[in-house]
């Protein structure tokens, strides 16, 4: 990878720095869930309608992770724009184009998960250190604090989706051009995987709540009988 | 017959000022203090008008006292906000502060999530999958999304720095909130019922002309949910899914 491709890539940089910084830091308003934040990377080399179909399929997993608290899930924001940008950048027909796209960002949304641990261990660390400051009552430790955090947070992304991109634009290239495999399957497989993993996520959530499984059961219908129609 | 008592207005640019740094509240979550620092960040606009102004004893104490650990669910902690806000302002003892402190994240951290974690962001994921499986476009599915999920988003933080700051130390009154209280049962339902609309039709939608393997996905579908769901607890279904995911890659590579 030269220069000149580097340079390309800066753009989605920034976007994964930024849709990483949304997952918790700031300001949480959504724009890092696939739907979103793929959609974008799409727009961003022209293909926003390739962007959105990849946008789609991530969004299937990301019904399965809510930030609770302390649990830990996979980072979406800069997950998916490599995501997103990866099966734009495929020309359309291209053999396992969107299976290698979505690998590469459930593996993105991994490692961007795990930073967010580290982040935040870093976060308790920092803390420490300004302890007595804070303690003291110090407004402007406090502030300096959230700020370094936020900053961290934001290069956390950045760095992620450069280091993403990096490995995965030159292996889905190399990829692609040995698989034989038809888009049609391709998006099958995706499919597949990706409804089963959403499917059970909202079962998981609706569960608990009285009726709501019926409700989950008449939509499951309607949207088959729908599906169908749109087919024919 | 009793009187309530006029609540004060605290002015507008402190308001937006807190309002715009709740949008951080998380800037530095961490294990140990959680969102305490964040609280403190936000509150900070407001702890300026205490006697002394910034820097005097009162708001160095103010600020020590809200640094510390503090856990609660990020929209709705704009309740203990407001409510915090009030009772520094309002000169209520320290020690009654510290009990609204430790008694505030528990509800404030269930109802949240709830409400928004396990209810509204799946309802509007919902909403913007079936706006595409129906041929949406990108802008108008992003647009859909992002407007559904911030209406409730921007909603909560200004009403509970608006309702904590009305109830100060009787904020639980402001959590009696009907929307808090049924909203998360009518959200669930909801969003059983356009999930289950959604995902055939946004599967369909990502499929495209491809009837022929419908069979194939609609079963593969079922096992993978029933496993998913059998080994919930165990693993997540995004791990299960990468490892699918490779094996088909290689196969497809070597095969």
């Amino acid at each position: 990878m030269n220069t000149t491709d580097l340079v390309q890539l800066l753009p989605l940089v920034v976007l994964g720095a930024i849709f990483g910084l949304d997952v918790v830091s700031f300001p949480q308003a959504m724009i890092s869930r696939p739907i979103v934040a793929a959609t974008v990377a799409g727009a961003l080399i022209g293909e926003p309608d390739r962007g959105l179909v990849m946008g789609v399929a991530l969004e299937f997993f990301a019904l399965e992770s809510m930030p609770f608290g302390a649990s830990r899930y996979p980072e979406w924001g800069s997950a998916s724009v490599v995501g997103g940008f990866l099966f734009a950048h495929a020309a359309d027909g291209t053999p396992a184009a969107m299976s290698l796209a979505v690998l590469a960002a459930l593996v993105t949304a991994g490692i961007g998960g795990s930073s967010m641990v580290v982040l935040r261990r870093w976060n308790a660390f920092w803390a420490r250190q300004q302890q007595q400051r804070i303690a003291r009552g110090s407004g402007s430790a406090v502030v300096a604090l959230q700020l370094m955090g936020m900053s961290s947070d934001l290069i956390r992304g950045g760095l992620i989706t450069l280091a993403a991109l990096l490995v995965f634009v030159p292996i889905h290239t190399a990829a692609i051009a040995t698989t034989t495999v038809s888009p049609t399957m391709s998006r099958a497989v995706v499919v597949s995987v990706a409804s089963a993993v959403g499917l059970a996520a909202v079962w998981k959530v609706v569960r608990t709540t009285t009726g709501a499984r019926w409700y989950l059961l008449a939509g499951l219908v309607i949207g088959f009988g729908l599906a169908g129609r749109l087919l024919a | 017959m009793s009187t309530l008592a006029p609540v004060p207005q605290l002015p507008l640019r402190i308001r937006i000022a807190m309002l715009i740094r709740m949008l951080a509240i998380q800037g530095v979550w961490n294990y140990e203090t959680m969102l305490g620092n964040g609280i403190a960040f936000a509150l900070e606009p407001a702890l300026k008008r205490l006697p002394g102004g910034k820097g005097g004893e009162a708001y160095r104490k103010a600020m020590a006292r809200h640094s510390g650990y503090f856990n609660a669910h990020p929209y709705l902690a704009a309740v203990a906000v407001g409510a915090l806000a009030r009772a520094e302002l309002d000169g209520v003892p320290e020690a009654q502060i510290e009990r609204l402190r430790v008694a505030a994240p528990g509800p404030l951290g269930s109802v949240g999530d709830r409400l928004v974690w396990a209810g509204w962001v799946p309802l509007c994921s919902s909403i913007a999958l079936l706006a595409f499986g129906l041929g949406a476009s990108p802008l108008g599915v992003v647009f859909i999304f992002l407007g559904s999920y911030n209406v409730l988003h921007l909603g909560l933080r200004i009403w509970g720095l608006h309702a904590g700051w009305a109830h100060g130390l009787r904020m639980a009154q402001a959590l009696g909130n009907p929307l808090l209280r049924q909203g998360p049962a009518h959200v669930a339902r909801a969003t059983a019922l356009l999930a289950g609309i959604a995902l055939p039709v946004a599967a369909q939608g990502i499929i495209g002309p491809g009837r022929a393997v419908l069979g194939g996905v609609l079963a593969a579908v079922t096992a993978g949910a029933v496993l998913v769901t059998v080994l919930h607890g165990r693993t997540e279904g995004w791990r299960l899914a990468t490892l699918v995911l490779a094996a088909f890659i290689l196969y497809a590579m070597v095969g």
